[in-house]
This record gives structure tokens, sequence and C-alpha cells, in this order.
């Protein structure tokens, strides 16, 4: 007896059979999925479960040269082998749905050790049965409380930008936070279908401080009543467009004007739905539910903000999918917390508040992988971003992600600390513009990833030459990015604050995702081996110059060095069409001191005058001629001077940045050259290490521990962070608490001439914090 | 001698009436003729206009006004409250002709009115037993108990002003009061929403609908969630989870009726209100 076309909004009698999008791009993984745990709650249902994902990886492996000809021979021997990594999946889907997900899950889960499911949420009690029937596993059920702390604390620990406030007739509304080093204490007001409060001390400490039933529930069932629309959506939908001094009575309303008396505004709601005191007048539904929107947000506002000086806390999270990003209702919330606690108290948004509870669950039932004691990373490629509900401003995505919403999470192999040398961890922000915020840049870098795509999706599918499907993958590849870029030019906080590094990281995913792990594994492979043939030769003409000329020169070839960049749209031209553009052409490109920004002197000075450091840690950039041929013989100098040198390189491949494996090879290949090098590497005066991410750019808050713990045990005293990802687009306003040189080579001539400059303009940010 | 109080709120007004007992024929000579025909209007009528009403519990039988004379205090209450439909309405219309010189409006702040309202009506002198009253076991309906509470030493107080609005003062003494905060879930959200859902058209009309009516049909209980009390946080399976959240669906919005909703919706309010009191009274 299935309604035809009846979604209704309540009595689960009539599920929708018919899933309009393709399951599988939904359920992803599920041949190897375990661990599954689920959220119901009054309409929607949240599905998590951990999976392995086996994608490629580009590997390097030295040869054996022992007796052989090198000359003729590659440097290094590339493999692509399968990898398996551990990637959490979050769904999340309207109730009316659940049995046609189920059956999708039972006919695609191979996997047959698991045997429990944890559930949480109320409609936990009504769906056990049809979930033990379908899927044939127990349900384990959980407490509700729990699992949301759970969520809460893991959301707030592992998602970057997870946290905004949201700021009224501000050019961006959203206000993303950084992820502060300590999250605790916090009241979490949980929205469901009615109100809880929970003050949250510690991990596992939390205590239900009080409630209200005014909440989702109400607002959903007064709605109905009120204006006879059945969903949710469509009643914040009606909100939107209603105006509420209709239907409230405004204190102007009452005393003619502002009650100064009173110290009230004459704009304030003296009593919600007080004009409807009649039974003869008409009143419009979009007014009546934008005034039913206004009355149940305040009046959270108001009790969430008492609770919150009862008890002395100033950090108001709000979970639990009512707001869902409803301008109108973050800005209520938002109004009325400052109103009432005059602007001591916060109020702070989730972007996956909805997933909280099933976060929990699922790490409730992972306790014996300890889940925590890794670090995780949101997968662009495979998360929706935050939407707004409402489908006439974004119809294009609401087809596709406003049934079905997706979170992604991959486990790091290493877990992410900050860095120690950082001067104020909690308020260090690694990006230098903010793109949500500058409309200008955003519009620019948009377009100029836009531009770039095709060459990217051709050098992807250039890259594996050897493989049938790669151009199929390649315009997979493009379409997926293709379309994360459309949906960011209309939600630019779609997925946090919007960056240039957010904007490369999500084509890396993206990338990854198809099955691309390193498109210039050749590429560098190449450039290693003509940078090396050339070191001695580097090395001797340096060594020939006085000292003040060589240290001059020095830091010529480093700037020189990062002219050899694939990210750069202007450089991948020449060097596409110019194989033969070497060291001595990039070092006549650069820009005659003084440069754009020229601390040359400063640093000479210092070099001069000041004892040698004792540790230098140095974040490299490119392969090829830049870290060979730039950063090898600056390091030399270094060691020569007595200073020791932590050589920081990606753990995974982004464009043609050397990795940890690469630069591992390099460096040995240079050591059998070079006396000075392969002694510091016996010493353990050279370290190499790996800093725990695959980013064109830097994030100084998520490096590998081990690089953390070396940084700290060596005394390091000098930073030095080379490149335009690392140095301009991020951390080029980092304050560190030891020198540190911030370097690099601009080479897009829109962002130059937004410093000041001109392509290939040199910046050299020799920095010596004050005391 | 003022012997008109006139309140005018959101959604009613209020005038209170002095009619002195020991006036002197030679005081009433005094006075001017429009006072007399209304001092004539006031006690020979209990209804006035189409909504005006006389308090059928006229205030206390005999009390004295602030100069000591002895009297009768009738009150009114009277819709709409639009001060200025309310002038050109009779029958306050003869009150407040602007050719009447001798009879002002003398503005008064509100709040102090209201804490000197609440002590006076409590004050022995008014009528000689407490006026402030509260419920012993509120949650037990067998054992509820109404019981007069003694308003001796007040101080400090949270005097919670529920009009259309609600307001909430803290009161030091008797002059020293600070506006703690406020609410616009008040009376006139529960008599509007009334109106919305159920079509009445007098706020006696919604109290007595909502008398009649069964609230935990409408309302989602902490029960109709967890099956039961919620232990791990102490909450008993009667408490409201959500207000109106079983009018989420349909088949539930089509077995309430409008005593059910009257009722849910004066649950709501009240509870609301109280729960933002409690907690301005622990804040303060």
């Amino acid at each position: 007896m299935a309604e035809r076309g009846g979604r209704g909004s309540g009595g689960h009698g009539s599920l929708d059979k018919s899933i309009t999008l393709p399951p599988d791009e939904i359920f992803r993984n599920l041949e190897n999925a375990k661990r599954f745990a689920i959220d119901i709650g009054g309409s929607l249902t949240k599905l998590a479960y951990y999976s392995t994902v086996q994608h490629k990886v580009a590997r390097v492996r030295s040869f054996d040269h022992s007796g052989k000809d090198i000359e003729n021979e590659p440097l290094y021997e590339i493999s692509v082998q399968e990898e398996i990594t551990a990637r959490l999946h979050f769904i999340k889907f309207e109730n009316t749905y659940i049995e046609t997900c189920l059956d999708f899950i039972k006919d695609h889960l191979v996997n047959t050790e698991t045997k429990v499911i944890k559930a949480t949420g109320g409609g936990a009690y009504k769906f056990k049965d049809l979930i033990e029937k379908k899927l044939g596993l127990k349900v384990d059920k959980e407490d509700v409380m729990t699992c949301l702390i759970k969520g809460c604390n893991f959301v707030l620990r592992n998602i970057p930008h997870e946290v905004f406030a949201y700021q009224k007739d501000s050019d961006t509304e959203f206000r993303f936070q950084t992820n502060h080093p300590n999250i605790f204490p916090y009241l979490l007001v949980n929205i469901g279908s009615g109100v809880s409060m929970v003050k949250v001390e510690t991990e596992d400490k939390f205590e239900w401080i009080g409630g209200s039933s005014i909440g989702g529930g109400t607002f959903w069932g007064l709605g109905a009543l009120l204006t006879k629309t059945k969903k949710f959506d469509e009643l914040l939908q009606l909100a939107s467009k209603g105006q509420h001094t209709n239907v409230d009575m405004l204190v102007k309303d009452v005393y003619g004007g502002a009650c100064h008396t009173l110290g009230l505004s004459g704009n304030l709601i003296a009593s919600s739905f007080g004009k409807s005191t009649t039974a003869d007048k008409e009143f419009s539904k979009e007014d009546m539910a934008k005034s039913l929107l206004h009355m149940i947000s305040n009046d959270i506002g108001q009790l969430a903000c008492l609770y919150a000086k009862l008890h002395s806390l100033d950090k108001i999270y709000f979970g639990g999918f009512f707001i869902r990003g409803h301008p109108v209702t973050m800005r209520t919330i938002s109004y009325s917390i400052n109103y009432f606690s005059k602007g001591e108290v916060q109020a702070l948004f989730l972007r996956h508040e909805g997933y909280l509870g099933a976060i929990g669950a699922f790490l409730k039932g992972a306790e014996q992988d300890n889940p925590n004691q890794y670090s995780w990373g949101e997968n662009y490629a495979g998360s929706s971003g935050l939407m707004s509900t409402s489908p006439d401003v974004y119809p294009l995505q609401r087809t596709r992600s406003g049934t079905f919403d997706m979170l992604e999470m991959d486990r790091l192999e290493r877990p992410l600390v900050n860095l120690p040398l950082l001067k104020d961890p909690s308020t260090y922000i690694p990006d230098t513009v903010d793109l949500t915020d500058d409309a200008m840049a955003r519009k620019y870098w948009l377009t100029c990833f836009e531009e770039a795509l095709d060459g990217v999706a051709k050098r992807a599918a250039a890259s594996q030459p050897d493989s049938v499907d790669a151009l199929e993958r390649a315009e997979k590849f493009r379409q997926k990015y293709w379309n994360k870029l459309q949906t960011l030019r209309q939600q630019p906080f779609a997925y946090g604050t919007l960056t240039v590094r957010s904007l490369l990281d999500t084509r890396e995913h993206c990338l990854n995702e198809f099955n691309f792990p390193d498109p210039y594994s050749k590429v560098k492979q190449k450039e290693n081996g003509i940078a090396l043939k050339c070191f001695q030769s580097v090395i001797e003409s340096l060594d020939s110059l006085g000292w003040e000329e060589r240290q001059f020169a020095l830091v010529k070839g480093l700037l020189a060095g990062n002219v050899f960049d694939w990210g750069a749209k202007a450089v991948s031209d020449v060097l596409e069409s110019e194989p033969q553009f070497g060291f001595e052409e990039a070092k006549s490109k650069l820009q005659e001191r003084p440069w754009l920004e020229d601390s040359y002197s400063q640093w000479l000075e210092r070099l001069k005058e000041g004892p040698p450091h004792k540790c230098a840690l140095i974040f490299a950039d490119n392969s090829g001629i830049d870290i060979i041929l730039g950063v090898f013989p600056f390091v030399r100098e270094l060691l020569s001077r007595g200073t020791e040198v932590i050589l920081a390189c990606n753990s995974g491949p982004a464009l043609n940045d050397v990795t940890y494996s690469e630069s591992l090879i390099v460096t040995e290949r240079i050591a059998a050259m070079d006396p000075i090098i392969q002694s510091a590497l016996r010493e353990e005066k050279l370290l190499l290490v790996q800093t725990g991410s695959s980013s064109p750019c830097l994030d100084l808050s998520r490096l590998d521990k081990g690089l953390a713990v070396l940084v700290r045990e060596r005394k390091t005293d000098l930073v030095i962070i080379e490149g335009m990802g690392r140095a301009i687009h991020t951390n080029y306003q980092a304050a560190l608490k030891c020198e540190s040189l911030k370097l690099a080579v601009i080479k897009n001539s829109w962002l130059a001439e937004r410093l000041g400059g001109k392509i290939f303009s040199v910046i050299f940010k020799y920095e010596v914090p004050c005391k | 001698f003022p012997w008109f109080g006139l309140d005018i709120g959101g959604t009613l007004v209020k005038l209170v009436y002095f009619e002195p007992k020991d006036i002197t024929a030679e005081e009433e000579e005094e006075e001017v003729e429009n006072l007399k025909s209304i001092r004539k209007y006031l006690t020979s009528n209990v209804a006035y206009g189409a909504t005006g009403i006389r308090d059928v519990h006229p205030y206390p039988p005999s009390s004295r006004d602030s100069a000591g004379s002895e009297g009768i205090f009738l009150a009114l209450i009277r819709n709409p409250s639009d001060p200025c439909v309310l002038l050109e309405y009779s029958p306050f219309l003869p009150f407040f002709p602007p050719q009447i010189g001798d009879l002002q409006l003398c503005k008064l702040d509100e709040l102090d009115c209201l804490i000197k309202g609440v002590l006076y009506i409590d004050s022995v002198g008014f009528n000689g037993h407490s006026e402030c009253y509260y419920f012993e076991n509120p949650t037990d309906a067998e054992r509820c108990q109404k019981l007069p509470f003694n308003l001796e030493n007040p101080y400090p107080l949270l005097l919670v002003n529920i009009g259309s609005g609600v307001s909430i003062l803290a009161v030091y003494s008797k002059d020293n009061y600070k506006r703690v905060t406020g609410t616009s879930l008040g009376g006139g959200t529960f008599f509007g929403l009334c109106c919305l859902l159920t079509g009445c058209s007098t706020f006696e009309e919604a109290l007595e609908m909502a008398s009649q009516g069964d609230s935990t049909k409408v309302d989602k209980l902490v029960r109709d969630i967890y099956g039961g009390d919620y232990e791990r946080f102490g909450l008993p399976g009667w408490a409201v989870a959500s207000s109106f959240g079983n009018m989420m669906s349909k088949e539930k919005r089509e077995s309430v009726s409008k005593e059910d909703l009257a009722k849910a919706t004066l649950i709501t309010i009240t509870n609301n209100i109280g729960s933002i009191a409690r907690m301005c009274a622990l804040n303060e």
C-alpha cells in the first residue's frame, strides 16, 4: 500500500523505494566495509562505516649501481603499487530511504566479519527490527548523548575549519575558526526535536545541565499545523521569505517607539505571535514560519546563554541538524546569544552538526582500533560541502546533495601536531588570503584553476601511458574537480575558508580519487637526474667565490631553483616548450635587487656578526634543480658553519614537489659526490624527515609528530620556508618563536601585481622575533 | 486625588478607579460635571462597550487610597490595546477630551508602578490576607495544594511579569531593582497561537479550551523517544522532550483536537517562562 509520492515526514509506512541517484556513488567502498554505526533521528538517518581504500601510490627505489654505467640509467626506479589506507564514510539521508539503502548495503557487503551495528538516536528503537532483518547484524544500542559528545570532540580535533561563527551583514558571513589546541570546556547545545544542553569538560567528562522542549520538533510540528507545509526544509524555505513583523508584536508596537525606560530597542519582539490575537485576520504562511523560526531560535539562544553564564562557559557549539546552514536561524541564534550575553559568549556552529551522533556511535564501536590515536583528514573529493538547504538559491547542488550528504575522512598514517616553534598556536592561521572574504582574489583564483584544469588532466593521463583507462579516468577527474570549482563559486564557504591551499588540496584529493597518485613522477625523475649531473660544477663555482659573494650566490641559487615549479602556469608553459631551460636561464629571469621584499642585508649581517645557528629546519619545495642545485648548496654552507640541518619534505606527492622518499635517494647520491654532506649524514648533523603532508602548501599546525620531536630535541633556532605555496600562499604572516627565512619567486603576474611587483619578483623575508 | 490608574499594555488596557466612600457632599459639589458623569457611568455598569468588562470580583470591599481615604477599587480591563483606538473609542472617550483642563494624564514609570502594585496588593492594608500563593507538590495532581505565601520579607525577589510578552525583574528593595531579561514568549504568544490553531477569539475561550485538552497527544514526551525514563540524565518519561513534536506526523496532526492544541500551547509557554525564570533566579 505504498502511497505514491508520499514522502511524508512522519510515519515510515510510506518509504520511498526509488532512489534517483546512483547509490554506488553514495555508499562507496562497501566491499571492505566494517564497523557499521547508524544514527536514526526523527527525520534523517546517518550511517557510518570504516573501510579500506586501495589506491595506487608511486614508489621510488634506488637502483643498485655498483659496477654499472650509471650515465645512461635513470636515477631511480618508479613503480606504481597498490596501497591500502583507511577511510571513514559517513552518509546522511532521509528516513524514507532507509529500506532501499539497507537493501543496497546488504547486496554489496562482502565482508562477513561484521556482526554488530552500533545504533543511536531516537529512531534506533523504531528501526531495530528492520535493520536486523535486512542486514543480518545485531543492533547494539549506544547512549545518544555519549555518542554526540564523542562525535563533537572528534570533529573539533580533526576537521580544520569545522567551527564557524555567523556574522550578519558582513562580506564573509561565515567566520571559520582555527582549531584550538584545547577544546574544553564548552557547552554543546544539541537541537534535535527538543534541545539538550551539555557541559563538556574533558574527553569523557560531561554533564547534562538542562534542556528545553522548544526545539526542531516544535518548529516542524507547529509549523506544519500553521502552514500546512509538511517538510522541514520547505518550512525553512517559507521562513526565509517571510516578514515576522506582520505576526509578532514589537516593542515599538506597544510603546509607539523605542522604550527608553526599559532600555529596549523598538525593533525587539515584545510578544511572539502577539499580532495574531484575532480570529478574523489571515496571516501568510511565510510570515508565520518566519515568526516561528525567530521565536524558537531566540528562545534557544536565550536559554543557552543563561546556562553558559551559570556554568561560566564562553563557547557554545550548536549541533543536531536543526540549523542546516540556514542563515535566518544562525543569524537569530547569534543575535540572541550576543544580545543576552552582552557579547561575552560566542555562538559557534559546526559544518558537520548532523553527523556528531553517527561519528560518536562509530567511535564507540571502533574503540579497539583506538581511532583517537590517529590523525584524520577530511577528504574533499568524497565529501559534500556545507549546503544551504534552499533549493531556490542552489538548484544545481540541491538535486544531488540535498537528499544525500557525505563526509569522508582519511586516516593519516602518522599523527599530526603543531610545530613547536609557532609563536601562538591558537591564533596561527596558515593561509595568507581568505578567498571567502576577498571576492576579487576568489574570482581570479577560481578562474586560474579552471584554466589550468585541462592541462592537469592531460598530464595526469600522460603520466600513465600504459594504462588503458587513463584517459577515461582523467576525464572523470576533470569533471569532478570542475564541479567542485563550480560549487565553490556559488558557495565559497562549502569546505571551510576557501584558500589557494584548499583549492590545491582539493585537486590532489580528486587526482588520487581517480588513481593518479603522482602525475609528475617521471618529470621529477628526469629533472633529478639532470640536476645531479650539474651538482659538482655548481659547488665548484660557489667554492671559488669569496665569502660575501658566495652568500649572495647561494641565495640567488635558492631563488632560481624555485623558478622550476610545474604548479605555476607561466613556468610550466616554458618548461613544456623549452626542455633545455636551465639553471642559468632561471637566474636571468630573477628580479634584480632591491627585491619586492628584501631583507637580504639583515640576513647577511646576521651571518657575519652572529654566532652560527644551532639547527635549521628547511621546508623544501620542488624536486630537480630546486632541491639539488638550490637547496643542497645552501644546506652545505650551513653545515660548514656548524649548523645542523633538518630537511623536511612532503610525505606524499603533490605536483612536482620533492617527496621524502625521493629526497632520500637524492641525498644519498649527493653524499656520494660531496664529503661535507656525507659526513653530516653519517654524524646525523643532516637529518631527513617527512612533513606528514601531501600538499603543495604548508600547515604548520598539522605536521608529522616525528618532525616536531626532532625540532625540539635539536633546539632548532632557524626555520627556512621556500616556495610560493609554502611561503606566500601560506605562512607569509606566520609568526615564529625563532628566526625565520621565507623566500619565493612570484611566478604569477596577478599575484605579483597585487603585491606591487612584476612576474618573477623575489620575496626574501628574514624575520627575527621581537623579544 | 488621582482616582484613576490606567495601564495600557500590549493586549489589554487595565483601569483602576477609586470610589471614595467617605466623600462629603461639599466635596461632591466641587467635582466638575464630567467627573460626575464618569463616576456614574463606571459605578452603574459592569460592561462597557463591546469588550470592556468590570472585574466580577471587585477588589477589597473597603480599602484606603494613598491619602488615607476609604473607598472601593473598581478594576476594569478592556480590549484592544492600541491607545489611539482607545482614545477615540467609547466609553473611555469622555475621560480624555482635550478640552477638560483639570484632567491630566500623568505618565509614570512602568516598572516602578509594577513593583508598587505587587507590594501593595499583598500588603495588609489592602485586604487583610495574603495575595501571594504557591503550589505545594506541583507535580502530583492528588497532593497539589494552593498555599498562601508570606511576603513579609520579600527581598530579594524575582518578579516575572507576564503580559503579552514577559519581563523579568530582580527586586532588591522597594526602589532598587533592575530588568534582568525578558522573553517574547508570553500571554500574547499563547493567545496568538491559539487563535491561529483553534480559531478562538477571546483569551478566556483559549484558556477554557486549554483546560479541557490533553497536551501529551501533541507533545513528544521523553518516553515517546526512549520508551521510558532517560535515566542517564535523570529525565522522567513524562517530561516533554519536544513541544508539538508529535505534530511532525501527518496522522497525529489529524487526530488531535483544538483543546489539545490549546493545552499544548499553554504548557509550552508556561514551561518556557518557568525555565527562564529559574535560570535567572540562579544567575542573579
